[in-house]
């Protein structure tokens, strides 16, 4: 495909991909999609949350898994970095820790896809930045 | 930080906390000067005069998970190690203003690094605020405005993992064309 280079450009593919996805408003629900928060403060910027990130985002689009991946804010687990949140719909968060790009991959093949739990969860007794 | 673009997301995830709705980035490359010049603007909260003279100081942080905070002197510290300097000012309920100077061609510059990701990773992130990144270098220029985007998008979502690709192909093909080096 030729590469976007200008507004007009992402008209034309905006355009092919309003006829391949469904147009329900993720910003109003939401609750019914896989969501990912990875923890992006000095900590996990430093220990390579970025990379983590993009690896998220380019797997979830292999699989065509309609997911949310954003970043927040600190969560508190320096010392486990890069740290992400997963949020499946109907299911409590978990958080795992030391997400390099082979443990995205593993938890996206093992828990987003087959619910098989992986190591390196981080216990859910933690309060967010966000509800505090 | 190995690069600018981590540093990047740093100061723009400070912003995201003072609730910021519009956050602005503005690069500016002068090689016959050899500066590099970083703006960030925001209208979040803003600081007290007191915050403000403690934010450069790592054992501040306004963080109640941990004791230091070293966002911003990480970028001090950078910006001075290349003879160049670092300045904020804030108001409180106005908003914040952060300017760094590099010397362009000091060994100790950090390179960009990926420019395009680290803006497209965060503005997705927060699809309420708005994102301006511009972009000069020797009098050529590229602007980046989520509201632009978004108009486009026309419904689809921001967040989309196929129209973050998008966009960060679409800001690397624009960067590339102002000669912007990685």
């Amino acid at each position: 495909m030729e590469k976007i280079k200008s507004l007009a450009d992402l008209k034309k593919r905006q355009e092919s991909l309003k006829s391949k996805i469904d147009l329900r408003d993720r910003a109003n629900d939401p609750e019914s999609h896989i969501q990912v928060k990875v923890s992006m403060s000095t900590c996990g910027i430093a220990s390579g949350a970025k990379h983590t990130m993009e690896i998220l985002i380019q797997e979830f689009n292999r699989h065509k898994i309609d997911a949310i991946v954003t970043q927040t804010g600190c969560m508190g687990f320096c010392f486990a970095e890069p740290t992400i949140e997963v949020r499946k719909p109907g299911s409590e968060p978990i958080i795992f820790g030391y997400v390099n790009e082979e443990k995205a991959i593993e938890i996206i093949e093992k828990y987003v896809l087959n619910d098989i739990l992986v190591e390196g969860i981080i216990p859910a007794n933690y309060q967010s930045i966000d509800n505090k | 930080m190995k690069d600018l673009s981590l540093h990047i997301i740093d100061i723009f995830q400070n912003s995201v906390s003072a609730k910021a709705t519009k956050i602005e980035l503005l690069i500016t490359e002068n090689t016959e000067r050899d500066e590099l010049l970083m703006q960030f603007k925001d209208n979040g909260i803003g600081m007290s005069t007191e915050m403000v003279n403690n934010v450069t100081n790592s054992f501040y942080t306004t963080r109640t998970t941990r004791k230091v905070g070293l966002g911003i002197p990480l970028l001090k510290r950078n910006a001075e190690l290349t003879g160049g300097d670092f300045s904020i000012t804030s108001e409180l309920g106005v908003g914040t203003e952060i300017n760094v100077r590099f010397k362009h061609s000091h060994i100790d510059r950090q390179p960009f690094g990926d420019l395009a990701g680290a803006i497209v990773l965060t503005a997705t992130s927060y699809p309420k605020t708005r994102f301006i990144y511009q972009h000069q270098k020797d009098g050529m220029e590229y602007i980046f405005d989520t509201d632009e985007i978004n108009e486009v998008l026309d419904g689809i979502s921001i967040q989309s993992p196929d129209v973050v690709l998008m966009l960060k192909e679409l800001i690397e093909s624009n960067l590339e064309e102002i000669r912007v080096k990685k």
